[in-house]
């Protein structure tokens, strides 16, 4: 069995070399045609053009050598156009680090490239994602004999240098930050990864591969991957199996094939179970446009889009909590469940990572509202978007530092990419404005809680450690309370490692959800006072 | 200003010494030589296995007892001095007190076995018993066999830690079947099958003769009596139960028995001296528990009420209903009420038994055979609800009542797999009777 999951692991690790490997090989050969039609569409300055010309095409280049000058002579067609004494400004290239890699050099390098992997996109996708899906599967799946009987099995955790912030968990930081910044800043260098899932694009929506094709393909596989991980440390506990068969689902559903499908079917991309406010951009004006112009399909969109954030999802996290869309429904939870869940016990339980976390989320949460108002207030009162409507500032101005600050970094390089530092979660616990939504409704109005069994709480703490967001359980338990909290996601593993059974995740009557106790169930005289005093 | 001075930074002293602060303004002292700030020590064990580290151990952050006026005070008492009221520390200073708690929990027993104050011989309770084992037994390699003297939750929570280095185990215990002085032999039956599951060596019926020492005076190898075996091993864990950490006032004129002697306000015979927690010994019993209960919940209930006598509102301790939890390696084990084991119960004491076909699972309820009060329940691998059980307890009901309402005291995680109709199957063709289980109701859970 160790060797099975040695082998796997070998697999996983070459699979994930040759992926990472491709970043950096490559080679790209821009031909003319290519390159009148990207001029075409993205430059109007007749010397970028000119020296574009004798730079680039018909030249074989790697990506990075064809991005850095892609760059070069842009900054020199600048220079040249605002030496002129009559600036042209409409010909100056906008250079800014995080959007040009992406809107300006990306549609070039990625038409142009020409190496190995474009010859042979199904071959290079076996040998990467094939291979490290095959690994990563076959070394979770020899845990089943590996970790003993079925249990509790955090043995090591603390001792691990992946779990427990060292050398192997920096390296793992960096990765996914790496990766993130990429992904959303430098999508011209992950033209081969993209290709590998190109004809799987293709097959499904018939479109070219995206860099969000590329990673919501990851995601899901990712997913996947780690949900047997999951399925298999948690084998004695249905609640957990039931959960992440659920989430995975709906990822590979919903958020992957559905929305591809309808692409394919000429409707928008929509992802049916990604409610506003954490699909901000929902009520963005393209976006309300967009499904206003695809007929009944568009509408029935725009209204249950609408419906889910204002009926659904109050509705039902007053019945079951706000878990069942933060650990059974939505793709960050989903992810963070199931990549991140080796690192929910790095999440900081202190009372001053409490303070910072409700003031960054309901920070995030007012902005996203600001933001969806004025937007709609441009949009009825038919200001343009990029229009100055106040201290010089355009609702393109907001959405799009919306979009980078929370929507690039926030959730992305630090929401995901510091799972091995912060814990999983670090988004939906700090960051994510429908989960601080869906608290309110939690805390105030639900019939959701975690109840503590009487007095059998033995302030171990497991429950503590292993809460992703970073509640301190133990400081309820130990005093026979029930557990209220809005950050609560229900992932139900507090319940799990509970050696003495204190906790159980349940709906019921929303009176005594909340007790307060001053005397625990024991003392004989005081509680007979205290059920009576309830 | 009134001085409380608090022994012991257990749960029983920081207990008290939290409500002593939610009812009053005075001064409070705790006092602690094995570490500063107050942890939980039925954590250790996950502290050597990697599922903690010992700062998660810790229920309060550092910053809690000064905002919170508590004073932690580390040093080692030697004596006590009733007359003056004042604690003479190991360092010869002293300290003043106008009322006095002595908290200083258990220490594991011994039984004067030859050898057993040998390097890597070691109890599992104190920090410093940690430290040592990690010393001593860091992993297979330095500890290539550890034994395990003494067959009690401790013993098995030991042999848990040490397996989960792949150090081997060799598990002695005096009885015939694990804790079968406490568990009926249904339950004592089904740990022995778990423990063996776990590659624990264990040897039933045998007793410890000797441990030997190397020529560094560390242990080499124990001998047990019956057998003459001699079993080569670099650690060894005694682990046969605790006793009272109380030898520092023996010299006092405080009463002691094995433990500090207290009336059920938990006054000892010195006037403003308290003893609470593991070391209290009360003079008479209450219901059928022990007059010296190491558990958690006792000492923390016990810091509660003598906080309330404390700050005026003077207070008898009345534990009520027994109730504990354990864990045996992966199986959880609750009780409510009194099971007494075969030996141990009377004869009016009948069991109604059930056990899972294939998994760890198993129920004993005890009941009066005269008139089929429910008295007590043991169940393994299936949670309980305490609050239920509690009330059926205080409520004295039936043990046909407890079956037919059994789905209402379920505890266990949703979507869990519940076994309600299949126990009352077998209670039904027992003893005859025609009980349907009914639907879990939150009104009668929550009913007063």
């Amino acid at each position: 069995m160790k060797a099975i999951k040695n082998i796997g692991l070998i697999l996983c690790f070459i699979g994930f070399t040759i992926f990472t490997g491709s970043i950096f090989t490559g080679k790209n050969k821009v031909s003319q045609e290519t390159f009148d039609t990207w001029t075409k569409q993205k430059v109007k300055s007749a010397f970028f053009i000119e020296k574009a010309q004798k730079e680039l095409v018909a030249i074989e280049l790697s990506a990075f050598e064809l991005s850095h000058r892609i760059l070069e002579i842009a900054k020199a067609s600048n220079r040249h156009h605002k030496s002129q004494k009559k600036i042209a400004w409409h010909k100056i290239i906008p250079l800014k680090w995080n959007k040009t890699s992406k809107d300006f050099i990306y549609p070039l390098v990625r038409a142009s490239a020409s190496g190995w992997p474009q010859q042979h996109p199904e071959l290079f996708f076996w040998i990467t994602f094939g291979l490290a899906i095959f690994g990563g599967t076959i070394a979770f799946a020899a845990d089943y004999k590996l970790l003993g009987k079925a249990g509790i099995k955090n043995n090591g955790i603390f001792q691990h240098s992946a779990t427990n912030r060292g050398p192997l968990g920096i390296i793992a930081f960096l990765f996914f930050v790496s990766f993130y910044v990429v992904l959303y800043f430098f999508p011209n260098f992950l033209i081969n990864p993209i290709t590998a899932v190109n004809p799987l694009s293709k097959s499904l929506s018939g479109n070219e591969a995206s860099q969000w094709f590329l990673y919501g393909f990851m995601y899901c596989a990712v997913m996947g991957v780690f949900a047997i991980r999951m399925f298999i440390k948690y084998r004695h506990n249905n609640y957990q199996i039931l959960r992440t068969a659920v989430v995975l689902f709906f990822q590979i559903a919903f958020a992957f094939i559905i929305p591809e499908i309808l692409v394919a079917f000429n409707k928008p991309w929509f992802d049916f179970k990604n409610a506003f406010p954490l699909n901000y951009t929902f009520f963005f004006d393209w976006n309300i446009d967009n499904l206003l112009a695809s007929g009944n399909m568009g509408v029935f969109m725009l209204v249950w889009g609408i419906l889910l954030t204002v009926v659904i999802v109050p509705i039902m996290v007053y019945f079951y909590g706000k878990r069942w869309y933060c650990s059974w429904v939505c793709g960050c939870g989903g992810l963070a469940e199931t990549l991140g869940d080796p690192y929910r016990q790095l999440s900081s339980k202190s009372l001053l990572s409490w303070k910072v976390e409700r003031w960054l989320i309901h920070s995030v949460l007012g902005f996203a509202i600001i933001m969806t108002l004025i937007t709609l207030y441009t949009y009825f009162a038919e200001i343009e978007s990029w229009r100055n409507i106040a201290f010089g500032i355009s609702v393109y101005d907001v959405q799009s530092s919306y979009g980078f600050l929370i929507g690039a970094i926030f959730s992305g390089v630090i929401g995901t990419g510091f799972y091995p530092i912060l814990g999983n979660r670090v988004w939906c616990r700090f960051g994510c404005p429908l989960a601080a939504y869906m608290g309110f409704v939690q805390r105030f109005k639900s019939r959701f809680r975690i109840t503590t069994n009487g007095g059998q709480c033995i302030s171990c703490g497991n429950c503590a450690t292993y809460c992703e967001q970073g509640i301190d359980v133990r400081a309820y338990a130990q005093k026979g309370e029930n557990i209220v909290r809005s950050s609560c996601v229900g992932c139900g593993i507090c319940a799990a490692v509970c050696p003495r059974g204190v906790l159980k995740l349940e709906n019921g009557p929303t009176q005594g959800r909340i007790n307060p106790t001053e005397i625990l169930l024991g003392n004989d005289v005081d509680l007979m006072q205290y059920v009576h005093r309830k | 200003m009134n001085h409380i001075v608090i022994i012991g930074n257990g749960i029983a002293g920081v207990t008290a010494a939290r409500h002593i602060r939610k009812n009053s303004d005075v001064k409070i002292t705790i006092i602690s030589a094995e570490n500063k700030y107050f942890f939980s020590r039925t954590a250790l064990m996950y502290v050597y296995m990697g599922h903690l580290t010992f700062k998660h151990t810790q229920p309060y952050e550092d910053w809690f007892w000064k905002k919170n006026k508590i004073d932690l005070k580390e040093g080692l008492v030697i004596s006590v001095n009733t007359t003056n009221k004042t604690l003479q520390f190991m360092d010869s200073t002293s300290i003043n007190y106008d009322k006095l708690i002595i908290a200083t929990g258990s220490k594991p027993h011994k039984f004067g076995w030859p050898g057993q104050d040998l390097k890597g011989v070691m109890g599992l309770y104190h920090k410093q018993d940690l430290e040592q084992l990690e010393k001593y037994a860091p992993n297979n390699k330095v500890c290539k066999r550890a034994v395990i003297v003494g067959g009690g939750l401790i013993g098995i929570e030991l042999a848990e830690m040490l397996r989960s280095r792949n150090i081997p185990v060799t598990f002695l215990v005096r009885e015939q079947s694990f804790w079968n002085g406490v568990l009926p032999a249904q339950e004592s039956e089904m740990i022995n099958k778990h423990i063996l599951e776990h590659q624990i060596d264990l040897r039933l019926g045998v007793h410890l003769k000797e441990i030997k020492s190397d020529q560094n005076g560390q242990v080499s190898s124990i001998i047990i009596e019956e057998t003459g075996e001699e079993i080569d091993c670099n650690v060894v864990g005694l682990t046969a139960g605790v006793t009272p950490n109380i030898d520092f006032i023996k010299a006092s004129s405080i009463e002691t028995g094995r433990g500090v002697k207290v009336n059920r306000f938990l006054e000892t015979n010195v006037e403003d001296v308290y003893a609470i927690g593991d070391c209290a010994e009360q003079r008479e019993a209450i219901g059928q528990r022990r007059n010296i209960e190491a558990v958690w919940y006792t000492g923390r209930m016990m810091g509660e009420t003598v906080a309330q006598t404390i700050c005026g509102n003077k207070t008898a301790y009345k534990p009520g209903h027994w109730f504990n939890s354990a864990k045996f390696l992966d199986i959880e084990y609750q009780t409510y009420g009194w099971v007494f084991s075969e030996q141990n119960k009377t004869e009016n004491e009948g069991y109604f038994q059930w056990k899972h076909p294939k998994e760890a699972k198993c129920v004993t309820i005890s009941y009066d055979k005269k008139n089929h009060l429910f008295l007590g329940i043991n169940t393994f691998g299936i949670r309980m609800r305490h609050q239920v059980f509690d009330k059926w307890l205080s409520e004295k009901k039936s043990i046909e009542f407890i079956l037919e309402h059994f789905a209402d005291a379920n505890f266990d995680p949703e979507f869990y797999k519940l076994h309600e109709t299949a126990i009352v199957a077998k209670f039904n063709t027992e003893f005859n009777t025609n009980i349907t289980v009914r639907k879990k109701s939150w009104k009668r859970i929550f009913s007063k």
